[in-house]
């Protein structure tokens, strides 16, 4: 029999097992060698830091790399901003049907692939688009207004990118709110705002910091939306990396840069976890 | 004296639902006022107008005299007990009682002290920093009384706060509750629908039907003296028969029974007439037993039956007796004083109850 639940365990956790070694570490020690080697010559290597050297001697990346963590970050406070109030409508004014649709309502944008989605936003904000026509049509421009590449763009793309993912543990957390305890914030005497700070707020602050991570984790590893809705001058981390590995064939920085990625999100994490006294295992549940 | 409380031709309707219908009624100050009512009758209904989350279709409530139909629920002097208390849990108790004072922007040295004070006075002091899922259902309990409380209200709304807790500890915070109504010398309204807590902890009840008061009065008043058939019933346990009123002399009739008993009842000033068909509410502790005939001498009512059951329930046991005569069982107390301990099913009994103790009410209200 024990031998029997053993083996048993043993094959439930083979898949879970061969994914995280194949998929995860496995990659990622490989990576992490790549990173810590320098070619000196012709298929000639050395381990070294020179690649880590590289990234805080050229300001360009260091740059990118700040930019994308703060945009990021402001990314995700938006997007958490914009979540909290639908998703207290979703969860707790909203009533049987109603509730149910509005839900679909923020799910059916994920029906369609991000690329086309990114599309769509295009065709919304360029020199030609809908609402550069619109401006003018309405005489509040004289010209085409360009919208696109820029950082409002991505931005906005960022933040409609992630919308679903902040909404749906709102939306779990906040509904496991009774309503007594809302109504006895402010039977004591409550108003909105305190209600708000000391009930919903404290009660909904898992669901808060389990979708600011994901939102957080999204768009700082995104590479659509950056690449398709910045500019010149939005340059995204992600693209350094991808020019590092595909256009000029450096896999060395580029996994040297993947490394630093994977530090600076886990920093950010750890960190916010601390600032909101909440830890992984009470967010993940 | 105003009363703490009053509520003037109180009317909701939800839709063509008139879930509360014209219901007056003042509470004095300082005492423990009851609605007793089934689920759905429209008691929560009422509360929750006094608390101020529901507006009246018509009516009025007034608090201390002034009407506070304008007042938010935040700003009226009225606190709530909640059906399952909503004790925030993302707060310790301190936090919790000194909510309501942080709201009145009170310093935190008073409110310190306040907390302390209160705890203090439920008995529970020192568990400030407790957290409250640590704390037992009748902790919880104090703690939710004591949250509302330390806010000094006019009225103390409950909604059956004891429905969660097992029997032992509802028992045990029946007496509580009434030594800290006692103890805090305010107003509480109380709602229930369980008629054991209505009974014994109130100076004043109102049993509620149908979204209407059927009748206001004390325990006593209730339970001897319903004023309705539905009061009858749903107060205290009782045998019901219906019938066709053959007699009346005064207080006293006789009504004769579907299946042709013939039984005394009393009209208690309810205006009854011969040929009138009532019903006769008679609870098994009034009913008297007997192992012979002899004992009953002065019942207007007597008979023998046979044990069909025995409910032994310690102090509460009964026995479902069938009449010689034939027609329903009928349920009677049975001392616990020994001589029928050994009392079993198939034995022979004898009982009677006087015609004052059979409630006549005209048939069909109940």
């Amino acid at each position: 029999m024990r031998a029997g639940t053993k083996l048993g365990f043993i094959l439930l956790l083979t898949p879970l097992l061969l994914w995280l070694s194949l998929l995860i570490i496995i990659p990622h020690i490989d990576m992490f060698l790549v990173s810590i080697r320098e070619r000196v010559d012709v298929r000639q290597y050395e381990t070294s830091l020179a690649n880590y050297l590289t990234f805080f001697q050229e300001p360009l990346y260091l740059r990118t790399f700040l930019r994308t963590a703060v945009m990021s970050v402001l990314a995700t406070l938006i997007t958490l901003l914009i979540a909290f109030p639908v998703s207290y409508y979703i969860a707790k004014i909203a009533k049987g049907r109603l509730q149910a649709v509005l839900f679909v309502l923020c799910l059916i944008p994920f029906y369609v692939s991000e690329l086309v989605r990114t599309f769509g936003w295009m065709i919304l904000l360029r020199e030609t688009g809908v609402f550069s026509n619109l401006l003018q049509w309405a005489g509040l421009a004289d010209r085409p207004v360009e919208m696109l590449y820029n950082d409002a763009a991505i931005m906005i793309g960022l933040v409609y990118t992630s919308m679903l993912f902040m909404v749906v543990p709102l939306v779990t957390t906040l509904e496991s709110l009774d309503d007594a305890v809302v109504e006895a914030g402010y039977d004591l005497g409550g108003n909105g705002y305190s209600v708000l700070r000391e009930i919903v707020i404290p009660h909904a602050t898992p669901g808060i910091v389990s979708g600011s991570i994901v939102v957080f984790m999204l768009s700082l590893g995104n590479y659509l939306t950056p690449t398709m809705l910045g500019g010149k001058d939005s340059l995204w981390f992600t693209e350094l990396i991808y020019s590092q590995f595909i256009v000029r064939f450096n896999w060395e920085l580029g996994a040297a840069f993947g490394f630093l990625l994977l530090l600076l999100s886990s920093l950010i994490v750890w960190g916010m976890l601390r600032l909101t006294g909440q830890t992984l295992k009470e967010t993940m549940g | 004296m105003t009363p703490d409380l009053e509520c003037k031709a109180l009317t909701r309707r939800f839709g063509e639902f008139r879930a509360v219908d014209d219901v007056s009624f003042a509470v004095p100050a300082g005492s423990f006022f009851s609605i007793l009512g089934p689920s759905g009758c429209g008691k929560t209904t009422i509360m929750r107008m006094i608390a101020g989350f529901l507006e009246p279709t018509s009516g009025d409530i007034l608090i201390t005299g002034k009407s506070v139909l304008d007042v938010p629920p935040n700003k009226r002097a009225v606190n709530m007990v909640f059906q399952h208390l909503a004790l925030f849990p993302m707060m310790n108790i301190e936090e919790n009682i000194g909510y309501g004072l942080r709201r009145k922007g009170m310093s935190r040295a008073e409110i310190a002290r306040k907390v302390d004070e209160v705890l203090e006075r439920i008995g529970l002091p020192g568990i400030n920093t407790r957290k409250v899922d640590e704390l037992s259902g009748g902790q919880k309990q104090r703690v939710a009384i004591a949250r509302c409380m330390v806010l000094e209200p006019d009225v103390l709304l409950l909604d059956e706060p004891l429905g969660a807790l097992d029997l032992k500890l509802r028992e045990r915070m029946k007496v509580e509750l009434k030594a800290l109504q006692a103890a805090f010398d305010t107003t509480f309204v109380y709602i229930t629908h369980d008629q054991s807590e209505a009974l014994v902890m109130s100076d004043q009840i109102a049993v509620m039907n149908e979204g209407a008061f059927e009748q206001v009065g004390t325990a006593q008043e209730l339970y001897y003296r319903p004023e309705t058939a539905f009061v009858a019933g749903f107060v205290g346990d009782t045998n019901r028969w219906t019938g066709r009123i053959e007699r009346i002399s005064g207080e006293a009739l006789d009504l004769r029974t579907e299946n042709g008993m013939l039984m005394r009842g009393a009209s208690h000033g309810r205006a009854l007439q011969t040929g009138d068909r009532a019903a006769i509410y008679v609870r098994p502790e009034a009913i008297r037993v007997a192992h012979g005939a002899e004992a009953l001498e002065g019942f207007d009512n007597k008979m023998e039956g046979t044990v069909t059951s025995l409910l032994f329930n310690g102090a509460a046991s009964r026995v479902l007796v069938r009449p010689a005569t034939g027609g329903e069982e009928i349920e009677v107390a049975l001392p616990q004083s020994g001589e029928f301990a050994t009392t079993r099913k198939g034995d022979v009994l004898h009982i009677g109850w006087s015609g004052a103790q059979g409630n006549c009410f005209a048939a069909g209200a109940g």
